[in-house]
């Protein structure tokens, strides 16, 4: 039987041992913040003065108009192709960003009232990057109306021409606010996975163990309190991941917030659990550490947040199913943006729960209970 | 259920190809202060560990305070106060919150004045506060030992209790045994000390993770068939170095002014100490200390196979 007196004691041992080693405990607060701004402003950066190619048979005055208002949103810089297979070369190698083609006879089929299209190719490996060059496409196609009679000028339902952008290589274009809900998410696994993996190990290692095992204490009690002072400390990360994520990156948040912290506790505890599970079947820390490391990278690869989930080979979602990061990141992702509540989450809430049964039970399977 | 409080047969353990403990049985009374003696490696704390739960044996059966030494661990546990040669209290943690710690553990009714009360006892109460991490060596001892007997066990195993404590606080620890003893309580000790071994009711030696000798102190001296002189006078050094490579002779020592010689052919000794390079000197026959019969033992057993 669980003895609630014992469970106590070893928690108070927990969270003293904690609270002492006060260096660690301000890395393990400070870190994820850090990592948080500079992933977050990392990715989240507004580039300008992108490397433009321009593809242009007659170079007519339109023409002149619309790059020069291009040049002056900042985002391009501009220069002239001498043809279509150099564009190529230059948009594969990385050279360009984005080429943009005007079609033949611009000017006369401006002037028909044709509204002709501008197309832009883009390179979207990094969708991020070319975010905001492509938003600001939008204001530009007034750029002509100056020099337009008032019937040919551009009006909401009809602009007197259109670009047609090609997000080339990567079509399902990811925008920050999917990433900064997706980096909530991997910025907590990394940080907590941690926080637990060493625990045992560390035990072993400094000979406590072998006291710890004389006394009588069941695993179950030492797991737990392993894990709770950390799920307190995770909570802190919660919120003030969350609070800068609003703050600083403009993160909305349109669910309710008792829902997602429910769900991040669970995500958290989870993640703690998996590390004394690792903590327990290794012999060393050095094991424990790779484990715990082997499990970060498919979190951060598979979870949907390096690469969009529906476009990964079918086998590869079946992996990434398995880590709690994607789903985690699934209802960060509908709470926070979509204002989805507890019921809609549940499909991505006890795959998580199961996670954290299965890894407890193997942790249990697996304690000594002898110095063995 | 058996008289003995430590009642264990035939117990064996290996680790890989090393057999550490082989074929040990020990029978230990209630009340009996029991020491464990034996070179490093002999299996002292591998036979401890077993004792308690910690190490299950590859065969042997045996009980502990009447619970099965395999099937009832968890219930020796309750009952035993196992102190670990190597310090194994939280480091981090101080002196109180580590007999806290403990007392709780063990869901002592009061675990407050429990601790209070032999914090006062033990004489660590001024240390209450500090970090069990800074204290020294033998305050770290003194420390393992107040939270093995605070939950009140039955039987105490002790693995090298007195490992680099001084002399007054060895007697001290000692005469609280003996009291704890007088008490009812069994107690199990290792020890490299032949004077904490001379203060035990029995002796068992270890070699090889056999035992190879138990009894008292005297008996196992006569069982050891050695036979002592003792000799005082000029530049004994010198004479025990030349003495130590004469034949017939195992052991040669200095103990403050007096050389010991000893060896277990009465007239091969005597015809090396009687030879005329030594005729400055004047030689008794004394009883073998336990520390020779232990030296001897211990080149004898290492000398076989
Ligand atoms: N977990 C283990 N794995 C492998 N070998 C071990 C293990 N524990 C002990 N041994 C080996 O078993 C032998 C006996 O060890 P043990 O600790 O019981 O000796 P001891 O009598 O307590 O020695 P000491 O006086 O040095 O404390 C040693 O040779 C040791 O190397
Ligand atoms: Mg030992």
């Amino acid at each position: 039987m669980i003895s609630l007196t014992r469970l106590y004691a070893l928690l108070r041992k927990e969270w003293i041992q904690v609270k002492r080693d006060a260096i660690t405990l301000r890395f393990i607060i400070a870190l994820p913040m850090m990592q948080l701004f500079l992933f977050g402003y990392a990715i989240n950066t507004n580039p300008q003065h992108l490397p433009t190619g321009l593809l242009s048979v007659e170079h007519s005055k339109y023409e002149r108009t619309i790059i020069a208002a291009l040049r002056n949103s900042g985002y391009y810089d501009i220069r002239t192709l001498a043809s279509e297979a150099e564009a190529e070369r230059a948009l594969a190698q990385g050279e360009l960003m984005f080429v943009i083609a005007f079609p033949p006879n611009f000017e006369r089929s401006i002037d028909r009232g044709e509204r002709p299209a501008v197309l832009i190719d883009a390179d979207a490996t990094d969708p991020s990057a070319i975010g905001n060059a492509t938003a600001a496409l939008a204001t530009i196609t007034g750029a002509l109306d100056r020099d337009l009679p008032p019937v040919m000028r551009t009006t909401p339902t009809a602009p007197a021409f259109q670009f047609v952008i090609h997000a080339r290589y990567n079509p399902e274009q990811l925008t920050v606010l999917n990433i900064v809900p997706g980096l909530i998410c991997i910025v907590l696994v990394m940080s907590t996975l941690f926080m637990t993996t060493l625990s045992i190990t560390k035990e072993r290692e400094r000979g406590t163990m072998e006291n710890l095992l004389a006394m009588p204490v069941r695993p179950i009690e030492v797991m737990v309190a392993k894990i709770v002072p950390y799920v307190f400390i995770g909570y802190i990360q919660v919120v003030l991941i969350l609070i800068a994520s609003v703050v600083f990156f403009q993160l909305p948040l349109r669910g309710s917030l008792v829902t997602l912290l429910m769900a991040l506790g669970l995500f958290i505890a989870c993640n703690l659990a998996l590390g004394i599970t690792f903590s327990t079947v290794s012999a060393n820390q050095m094991q424990a550490i790779q484990m715990a490391q082997f499990t970060l990278l498919p979190s951060i690869m598979l979870s949907g947040f390096m690469f969009p989930f529906r476009g990964m080979p079918a086998w590869a979602q079946w992996i990434g199913e398995i880590f709690p990061t994607t789903h985690a990141m699934r209802i960060v992702r509908s709470v926070l943006l979509k204002g989805n509540g507890t019921p809609d989450i549940l499909p991505e809430l006890w795959p998580i729960a199961a996670f954290m049964v299965a890894v407890v039970a193997i942790a249990a399977w697996c304690y000594r209970e002898t110095l063995e | 259920m058996s008289d003995y409080v430590i009642d264990v047969h035939d117990l064996r353990k290996s680790f890989g190809m090393l057999k550490v403990v082989d074929g040990l049985s020990l029978q230990v009374a209630k009340g009996e202060i029991c020491g464990f003696l034996g070179a490093n490696g002999s299996g002292k704390t591998t036979t401890i560990r077993m004792l308690c739960g910690l190490l299950v044996a590859d065969s042997g059966r045996g009980t502990c305070m009447g619970f099965d030494i395999i099937r009832q661990a968890a219930s020796i546990r309750r009952h035993v106060g196992y102190m670990t040669q190597k310090f194994s209290l939280y480091e981090d943690l101080t002196v109180f919150e580590n007999l806290d710690l403990v007392a709780s553990v063990y869901e002592m009714p009061n675990a407050r004045k429990a601790v209070q009360d032999i914090m006062d006892r033990m004489g660590i109460a001024d240390r209450r506060d500090q970090l069990a991490g800074q204290l020294s060596g033998g305050w770290k001892q003194r420390l393992a030992l107040t939270a093995c007997i605070l939950h009140e066990p039955q039987l105490l195993l002790l693995d090298e209790p007195t490992a680099g404590v001084d002399a007054k606080a060895r007697r001290e620890f000692w005469d609280l045994i003996h009291d704890m003893a007088g008490e009812g309580l069994t107690v199990l000790v290792s020890t490299h000390y032949m004077d904490e071994a001379e203060r035990c009711n029995r002796i068992v030696y270890l070699a090889q993770g056999r035992i190879v000798v138990q009894g008292g102190a005297d008996e196992v001296s006569h069982h050891s068939g050695l036979i002592t002189y003792e000799a005082t006078g000029p530049d004994v050094d010198a004479a025990a170095r030349s003495l130590r490579r004469t034949p017939g002779i195992e052991a040669a020592a200095v103990f403050g002014r007096a050389l010991h010689v000893a060896g277990t052919d009465r007239a091969a000794l005597e015809a090396a100490i009687y030879l005329p390079e030594y005729a400055s000197l004047s030689w008794r026959e004394v009883e073998p200390r336990l520390e020779d019969v232990f030296i001897h033992m211990l080149s004898v057993k290492g000398e076989e196979p």
